[in-house]
C-alpha cells in the first residue's frame, strides 16, 4: 500500500478530523441521552431538506434516522434490526433504512452509541423527492401516539428548475406549518436573529466542504470522495449544520487536505495511504453500510479513487454554487431543499454526473444499485445509457444493498468491480 | 515448440486452451470444478497437452504427402486407444482406493466378503471399458467420475444385498474412493499413456498401412519428440484468485470472454455468456474490446446450474434435457427462474398432467427471457450476436434464444461455436500470447 513513513502520516492525519468528528457525533448521541433528564426537546427529521439551523435556532436537538440507520450498518446491528421488523410484517422490499430503524425502535431505541434515543418530540418531516419518507413518518407517527408532526413539502423539481412560486410555497409552510409547530414543541418564540446567525456559519463550513469535495480535481486526487467522503459529509448532513462545532471540523478538514494537496499524497484509506491513483471514477448511488470497509478495499486494492458522487450531495448541492444566505433565512431554506440531490429529476441527475465525469476527468462512472432504495434505484439503468453515450466514458453497474447484510455478496461484486477497471484498462490500452 | 496456455475456473467445470506463437489452438481440456481448483486447472491442462500431442501427430502426419488422409484414420484409433488406456489405469487407482476404503473401522463386520465383492464389480467395469470407447461408442460423458459412477452403481445395485453388504454401503465406500482417484493424475503418466497408445494404433495399423508404416512411425516418432514449451499462462474464471500466477495474468472473464467470442467470429458486437453460476451480456468493438457488460448480480437463478438441478429433479443427465425439450408440441409459461422454486413448480406440473418435454421447453425460455433482461441492460443486441457458454451447447436453450432474439431485436446472425464452452479460456489463452509478443 505505501511506506512507513506515509501510513504514519496517514494516521496522524485520520487522527485529527476523524477524531473531532467522533467526538462530535458521540458528543450528539450523548446529548439525545440525557435530552429527557435535561429537558431538551427532539426533533426527528431525514437528511435531505433538514431544517438543522431553525430547529437549532429553537435549542432543539435534531436525530435523523437515516444516519441511526447507516451507523447501525456499519457497526453490524441492522441485520438483527431488520429481521426485527420483518417479524413486525415488513417485507423484504422494504427500504432497509425504515426495516433498521423500525427494528431498533422496537428493540428498545438504544441508539448505534450503545445511548438510547429519546422519543421525539415533533415528527418533522422534509418530503423531498423520496416518497418512502412518508411512508416512514406514518409508521412512526403510530408508533408515538399523541406526537404532532410538521409535514413540509417541498415540490419535486420536475423540469430542472427552481421556480419563485416552489420558494414562495415552502416558505409559506415554514411560517405557517412548521415555525408555528417548532415553537409550541420547543416554548420558545421565533428568532430569527439567532437563524440568521446560524446561517452565516452554515455557509462557512459549506465553503470549506467544496473546496475538499473539489480538490477531488487534482491529480492525482488527495481525496476520495465516496468512501473518503461520506465521512467527510457526516457533521453537514447530520446535527452540525450552522454551528461552531461544524465550521470547526470543517476547518480541520480543510487544512488536511490542503496539506495532502501540498505534497501530491493520495487519499488515506484504511489500509494507510494509497500511493498510485490508478482510475478516477465518478458513483451515483449510496454505498453498502454493512460491508463498507471490504467495499471501499475492493476499488482502493486496485488503484481506484473515487473523484466525485452523487450520493454525498443528499445533503445539499453546495458544489453547484448554492450557499445558506443569512440575509434571507426562509427563502434560503426553500433554496436548499429544492436542491438536494433526492430532489433532481432524472435529467437533472444525468446532467450533474456528466458534468462530474467531465469536471473531474473520470477515466469511468460507476452505479451501486439499491433495490429496495427507489428514490435512487429509479432510472439508473437508463441514467447509465445516458451518460455513456454523453461522455463515451464506460459504465460499470453493481447491485447491493444499504444496510441489509443478506444482499452483499462479495465475491460477486468484487468480480464486477475487477471485470469494470481491466474494460478500462483494456480501453485505455487500445487507444493509446 | 512455445505454447500459451489460458485456464477458465469455471463454477462448473474448467477449461484449458493451449495455442501456438500464433494463436492458432493446438489443444483444448475440461474437467469438473469439484472443490479443488488447483487439481481442475492441472487436470484441464494436462487433458489440452495430450491434445495438443495428438494435434501435433495429426499435423505430422498430414504434413507428409505420402501419408494423405491417413490421419482421418489414425488419429481417431490414437485417440481411442489413449482414451481407453486412461480410463483402464483409473479404474486401477479406483480399486485401490476402493479396497483401501472398505478397510476402514467402519466395515470390519464384513472382513472379506466386501473385498471380493469390490473385485468382482471392478472387474466387470474393466470388461465394459472397451465398450465406452469402441469406434461408433456414444458416451453420456466424458468425465471418468461420471462414467465410471454409472457402471459401478449398476453393479452394486444387482449385486448388493439389503441383509449382508448394502447398496448405500457400497456407494458409500464409491464416494470416498473417486475423490483421490480425480485428484492425482501426473503429467508424466499421461505422458506414457500417450506413448504407449501411440505404440498400440502404429501396431494396429501395420496391417493397413503396409509399407507405408515406417514413414507414419516417422512422423508419429517426430511428434512424439517435439517439446512443448510453455511460454505464458493466463487464468481467468470464479477461481482464478487461486490461481498461483502473478496479478498481471488474471484476467476477468468479461474480457476473456468477449475476446475469445471475437476471435471465434470477429464480427461480433454482442456476447452472451450463460454459464453454471452467471449470465453475461457484453458489447464488444470490433477489436475483441469490452466496451460495456452486464451480469446478474444478486442471484444466479436461470444459469447453467439451473439445468443440472433440473436434470437432477427428473432423473436425467443434463444433456438430455435440451434435447427433450425439442420434442416439446405445446407452449407451457414457467414465470419462476428460482432454482429452488423450479422444483416444485416442476412436480406441480407434472401433477397437473403437463408433459415433461412442454415443461421442459418453459423452463429454457424463462432461463432466456432472464439472459434478455441483462442482454438489453447491457445495451441491447448488435449484429453479430455470439452465444457462448455450457448452455450454448442446450439445443432448447438455443432455439428459444433464436425465438427471443426475433421477438425482440429483429433478424441477426447468431453464432454458436461447437466449442463454446472454451470461449473464456481461448481468450485467456490469446491474453498470454499478446502479453508476450508485446513483451518481446
Amino acid at each position: 500500500m505505501s511506506n512507513s513513513q506515509t501510513e504514519r502520516n496517514g494516521d496522524v492525519q485520520k487522527e485529527r478530523s476523524m477524531a473531532l468528528q467522533k467526538e462530535l457525533v458521540g458528543g450528539h448521541f450523548d446529548a439525545l441521552g440525557r435530552a429527557k433528564e435535561e429537558g431538551r426537546k427532539v426533533v426527528y427529521t431525514f437528511v435531505p431538506g433538514n431544517l438543522t439551523e431553525l430547529m437549532r435556532s429553537f435549542d432543539l436537538l435534531p436525530v435523523l434516522p437515516e444516519i441511526n440507520a447507516l451507523q447501525s450498518g456499519m457497526r453490524k446491528l441492522s441485520g438483527g434490526y431488520i429481521s426485527e421488523a420483518e417479524k413486525q410484517g415488513h417485507s423484504e422490499d422494504v427500504c432497509t433504512y425504515v426495516k433498521c430503524d423500525i427494528g431498533m425502535l422496537k428493540k428498545g431505541n438504544v441508539g448505534p452509541t450503545g445511548k438510547p434515543i429519546p422519543e421525539p418530540d415533533l415528527l418533522l418531516l422534509s418530503y423531498t423527492g423520496c416518497c418512502t419518507f412518508m411512508k416512514w413518518f406514518e409508521l412512526l407517527k403510530q408508533e408515538y401516539e399523541g406526537c404532532p408532526v410538521a409535514m413540509l413539502h417541498v415540490p419535486y423539481q420536475a423540469d430542472g428548475q427552481v421556480h419563485s412560486h416552489y420558494r414562495d410555497y415552502i416558505v409559506e409552510q415554514l411560517r405557517s406549518e412548521v415555525i408555528p409547530k417548532l415553537e409550541q414543541v420547543s416554548g420558545q418564540a421565533y428568532d430569527e436573529d439567532k437563524l440568521r446567525s446560524n446561517l452565516t456559519l452554515s455557509a462557512e463550513a459549506e465553503d470549506d466542504l467544496v473546496w475538499v469535495l473539489e480538490s477531488a480535481k487534482n491529480v492525482p486526487s488527495p481525496i476520495d470522495a465516496y468512501f473518503g467522503g461520506v465521512y467527510y459529509i457526516g457533521p453537514i448532513f447530520g446535527a452540525f449544520r450552522g454551528t461552531p462545532e461544524g465550521v470547526d471540523y470543517y476547518r480541520t478538514l480543510r487544512s488536511e487536505i490542503e496539506e495532502r494537496l501540498a505534497n501530491k499524497q493520495g487519499p488515506i484509506t484504511p489500509d494507510g495511504e494509497l500511493d498510485e491513483e490508478r482510475y478516477r471514477l465518478v458513483i451515483e448511488g449510496p454505498p453498502n453500510w454493512t460491508s463498507f470497509r471490504e467495499f471501499w478495499k475492493m476499488f482502493y486494492e486496485e488503484g481506484a479513487v473515487v473523484v466525485a458522487s452523487s450520493y454525498t450531495k443528499v445533503g445539499g448541492l453546495y458544489d453547484r454554487g448554492f450557499r445558506h444566505d443569512a440575509t434571507r433565512p426562509l427563502e434560503t431554506l426553500a433554496d436548499y431543499c429544492l436542491g438536494c440531490y433526492t430532489n433532481l429529476s432524472l435529467p437533472a441527475r444525468v446532467d450533474l454526473l456528466e458534468d462530474y465525469v467531465r469536471d473531474y476527468s473520470a477515466d469511468g462512472f460507476m452505479i451501486n444499485s439499491v433495490k429496495s432504495c427507489n428514490s435512487f434505484s429509479a432510472g439508473q439503468l437508463l441514467m447509465l445509457r445516458q451518460l455513456e453515450e454523453r461522455t463515451g466514458v464506460p459504465g460499470g453497474f453493481i447491485e447491493s444493498d444499504l444496510v441489509d447484510p443478506r444482499y452483499f455478496s462479495a465475491a460477486n461484486i468484487k468480480n464486477r468491480i475487477e471485470s469494470y477497471l481491466q474494460m478500462l484498462e483494456q480501453k485505455r490500452g487500445a487507444a493509446a | 515448440m512455445k505454447v500459451f496456455i489460458g485456464i477458465d475456473l469455471g463454477s462448473t467445470t474448467t477449461k484449458a486452451v493451449i495455442l501456438d506463437g500464433k494463436a492458432n489452438v493446438v489443444g483444448r481440456g475440461i474437467t469438473n470444478s469439484r472443490s479443488n481448483y488447483d487439481v481442475a486447472s492441472q487436470i484441464a491442462r494436462q487433458e489440452a497437452f495430450v491434445q495438443a500431442r495428438f494435434k501435433l501427430t495429426r499435423d505430422a502426419i498430414s504434413a507428409d504427402s505420402e501419408l494423405s488422409g491417413v490421419e482421418e484414420l489414425f488419429l481417431p484409433l490414437l485417440d481411442r486407444k489413449f482414451r481407453l488406456n486412461h480410463h483402464v489405469e483409473e479404474l486401477d487407482r479406483l480399486a485401490i482406493e476402493l479396497h483401501n476404503a472398505a478397510d476402514g473401522p467402519r466395515h470390519a463386520a464384513y472382513s472379506g466378503s466386501l473385498h471380493e465383492l469390490l473385485d468382482e464389480i471392478v472387474g466387470e467395469m474393466r470388461q465394459r471399458a472397451g465398450k465406452h470407447f469402441g469406434a461408433l461408442a456414444m458416451r453420456k460423458s466424458e468425465f471418468f467420475r461420471d462414467l465410471a459412477a454409472a457402471d459401478y452403481m449398476q453393479l452394486a445395485e444387482e449385486q448388493s444385498d439389503p441383509k449382508g453388504i448394502t447398496f448405500e454401503t457400497l456407494t458409500g465406500l464409491f464416494d470416498q474412493a473417486i475423490l483421490p482417484v480425480e485428484n492425482s493424475t501426473s503429467a508424466a503418466a499421461l505422458e506414457q499413456l500417450i506413448d504407449e497408445a501411440m505404440d498400440a494404433a502404429l501396431e494396429a495399423s501395420q496391417v493397413s498401412m503396409a509399407k507405408r508404416v515406417d514413414r507414419l512411425r516417422g512422423a508419429v516418432d517426430a511428434a512424439r519428440a517435439e517439446v512443448l514449451d510453455e511460454v505464458a499462462t493466463v487464468g481467468t474464471g470464479y477461481g482464478r484468485q487461486r490461481l498461483p500466477f502473478p496479478k498481471e495474468h488474471i484476467r476477468s472473464e468479461i474480457l476473456c470472454h468477449g475476446l475469445g467470442a471475437h476471435t471465434m467470429f470477429p464480427e461480433t458486437r454482442t456476447v452472451l455468456d450463460i454459464g453454471g453460476q452467471d449470465t453475461k451480456a457484453i458489447q464488444v468493438d470490433d477489436n475483441g474490446i469490452v466496451t460495456s457488460f452486464q451480469r446478474n448480480d444478486r442471484c444466479a437463478a436461470g444459469c447453467g446450474r439451473y439445468l443440472g438441478y433440473i436434470a437432477d429433479e427428473m432423473n436425467l443427465g443434463v444433456h438430455e434435457l435440451g434435447p427433450l425439450a425439442e420434442k416439446s408440441t405445446c407452449h407451457v409459461k414457467i414465470n419462476s427462474t428460482c432454482t429452488v422454486f423450479a422444483g416444485a413448480e416442476l412436480r406441480e406440473r407434472l401433477s397437473l398432467g403437463q408433459k415433461r418435454e412442454d415443461i421442459l421447453a418453459g423452463l429454457h425460455r424463462a432461463i432466456i427471457l432472464r439472459a434478455m433482461s441483462l442482454l438489453a441492460r447491457s445495451g441491447g443486441i448488435e449484429d453479430q450476436f455470439t452465444f457462448t457458454g455450457g448452455v450454448a451447447r442446450n439445443p432448447a436453450a438455443v432455439t428459444a434464444l433464436h425465438d427471443l432474439v426475433d421477438e425482440n431485436y429483429g433478424e441477426r446472425t447468431t453464432n454458436i461455436s461447437a466449442d463454446s464452452i472454451y470461449t473464456g479460456a481461448l481468450g485467456a489463452a490469446l491474453f498470454a500470447q499478446r502479453g508476450h509478443q508485446e513483451a518481446a
